[in-house]
């Protein structure tokens, strides 16, 4: 968001620095001075709370690396290796195994915000997109480290993913199985996959650190959603971002970490499979495969469309159709907050993300295989019908006139100042 | 500066009459060729990934069959993959000559040594006059599980054959998918009788 810097160096030093390599007035600018709302709840803390997860899974797995040996031969010792004898071994793994999964919560939460109070509506729309877009990436980056370990989960779940190309022989006879065994590097999955999986795996991360980066420059040119939804027009409606949103930020980080811990300490295993501690074995294939929580929802769609190649575009479009959220949604209103009848759809959707998840876990057979049906129909009519109707037919509540209003009450707009600069009296 | 400008003067002359001239021809001649030079650089990066020559070595594999008895079933690896090598009963050869191919769903022999439209029949999927034998690579045509079936113990799906636990596919003593998600048979590899008891796929 574009705002007058007021930054003025005091040693001579940084005078002179700020003449030929101004990083601390652009620091001071985006993240020291920077307006925020004035409203943010704790959802808002989860931008802060996801780059601390790419922070801490980058530094956690180039410690891995150090002890990790690629091939299929050695991975799977290697791994167990880090657990029993590296000092602080079991630690660094635990974090690491238990970070993606406390990664893909605060992802999650964070997707679900920008959903309820309308984040990606206009001028929003390239940040939401950039969003889907690491999401993606966060998604290749996980399934390709969840390889890593080589256990019986590991290979299958490879196995059964990279297969979902070889459906495009539906479309041209030969192309799925040439993709397939490109990806592979050979006629099954072998260590040579493991060994290339590793080396993306290892990419990837630094590929999402680039579009985080676009993420947050498109989030300061356009300024952050909050709560109401509404811009921020004066000096009463915002904060500057230190020490307010700073703090707030601290303050639900901490809290994260606390669950974080929980699970990294006391259960590490809970989020994983017991399978993955047999080496992993092309001959026998586990009675029971899923993959990891955080993809339960997507692979019940996948398996909810009873035909090959019909699953695998399902899955697909599960993804590319948030791309698509800001032309979808018809209303002029961002904040759900202020929307009686969408709200009850949004809470639905919901509902639906988190049904299928349940599903995406079961057999897929009898009634398991109807609910999953009936759950994928809702999670595509709630984007392909639910957005631009209700949009279109909702009288939305009245909005207050700003930020500053919603806080202190229709009185608090005509006193920014005093507000501003007390607002612990609210 | 004023050669310059006499060259931009004279380039805009001869856009105004449409006439290409010598520099656009460089230009798009140019672009060209660095185009395909990128191309041609960027295929190895690409190739590198395909299945590399120790792979491609280890292509064949004979296997012996003479202690596989009647009714009794033995998985080798080729390419890295599974094969099901089963001894069909009488019992089990006579189910899948009764049933055709055009009464499966997917009515392709899917035999390496056959071409594509060839019916499923069971004979289709077989060496002549040695019916018993049905080899298969072992890989479900569905999302790439080993089928279960090649033990005693195991479930063999509805139709005697092989099932798949991860989606559950259901295939019959000629490894054609009967039921379930799998869209295609069981593939059958280029194999031939070298002896009278042995086999080498590839």
């Amino acid at each position: 968001m574009a705002h007058e810097s007021n930054y003025h160096p005091t040693s001579r030093f940084g005078k002179w620095m700020d003449e030929r390599l101004p990083v601390a007035r652009l620091v001071h600018g985006s993240f020291v001075d920077f307006p925020t709302p004035r409203n943010l709840n704790y959802l808002w803390t989860f931008g802060g709370i996801l780059s601390f997860c790419l922070a801490a899974q980058i530094l956690t797995g180039l410690v891995l690396a150090m002890h990790y040996q690629p091939s299929g031969a050695e991975a799977f010792n290697s791994v167990e290796h880090i657990r029993r004898d590296v000092n602080y071994g079991y630690m660094i793994r635990n974090f690491h195994a238990v970070g993606a999964s406390m990664f893909f919560i605060a992802v999650y939460i964070h997707i679900f915000r920008g959903l309820y109070y309308g984040s990606y509506k206009a001028p929003r729309e390239v940040l939401w997109i950039l969003g889907v877009l690491i999401f993606l990436v966060m998604m290749a980056t996980a399934f390709m480290g969840y390889a890593l370990p080589w256990g019986q989960m590991s290979f299958w779940g490879v196995t059964v993913i990279t297969n979902l190309f070889s459906s495009l022989d539906g479309i041209i006879p030969g192309l799925g199985t040439a993709i397939v065994e490109w990806l592979w590097g050979g006629y099954s999955v072998s260590g040579t996959t493991l060994n290339r999986f590793f080396s993306l795996h290892y990419l990837l991360p630094f590929v999402i650190a680039g579009l985080v980066i676009l993420h947050i420059w498109a989030l300061h040119v356009a300024g952050q959603n909050n709560p109401t939804g509404l811009d921020i027009r004066t000096k009463a409606d915002s904060v500057p971002m230190f020490p307010h949103a700073v703090a707030k930020d601290a303050v639900g980080l901490f809290a994260f970490l606390l669950l974080f811990a929980w699970f990294a300490f006391v259960m590490p295993d809970y989020l994983g499979h017991a399978d993955n501690y047999i080496e992993a074995n092309p001959l026998v294939t586990p009675p029971h495969i899923v993959p990891e929580w955080y993809f339960l929802p997507f692979y019940a769609i996948l398996r909810a469309i009873p035909s090959k190649l019909g699953g695998v575009i399902a899955m697909f479009s599960a993804i590319a159709i948030l791309v698509f959220v800001p032309w979808l949604d018809t209303s002029r209103v961002r904040s759900s907050k202020y929307r009686p009848i969408y709200k009850w759809f949004f809470w639905l959707f919901a509902f639906s993300c988190l049904a299928l998840g349940y599903l995406g876990a079961m057999p897929a057979e009898g009634v398991y295989v109807f609910w999953a049906r009936v759950f994928t129909f809702y999670y595509f009519a709630h984007f392909l019908l639910v957005m631009p109707i209700v949009g279109l037919i909702e009288t939305p509540h009245r909005l207050p006139r700003s930020i500053a209003e919603s806080v202190l009450g229709s009185g608090g707009a005509a006193t920014p100042v005093t507000a501003a600069a007390a607002p612990e009296k609210r | 500066m004023s050669f310059d400008l006499a060259y931009l003067e004279a380039d805009v002359a001869s856009h105004a009459d449409d006439e290409p001239t010598r520099r656009d021809f460089l230009v798009i001649a140019g672009n060209a060729f660095a185009a395909v030079g990128a191309a041609a650089t960027l295929w190895p990066f690409v190739a590198q990934m395909n299945p590399d020559a120790s792979t491609q070595a280890l292509a064949s594999t004979e296997i012996d069959l003479a202690p596989v008895q009647e009714g009794q079933a033995i998985t080798a690896m080729w390419r890295g993959k599974p094969v099901f090598i089963r001894n069909r009963t009488k019992e089990e050869i006579a189910k899948a000559e009764e049933v055709k191919g055009d009464q499966v769903p997917d009515n392709s022999a899917r035999n390496d040594l056959l071409p594509e439209e060839t019916p499923a029949d069971d004979i289709n999927r077989v060496k002549e006059g040695k019916a018993n034998w049905l080899v298969l690579v072992g890989i479900c045509t569905h999302l790439g599980c080993i089928p279960k079936g090649q033990s005693m113990g195991d479930e063999k799906g509805e139709y005697g054959g092989w099932f798949c636990p991860c989606h559950g596919s259901h295939y019959d003593t000629s490894g054609r998918i009967r039921k379930g998600p799998a869209p295609r048979n069981l593939e059958v590899p280029p194999y031939a009788f070298i002896s009278d008891t042995k086999i080498k796929i590839g």
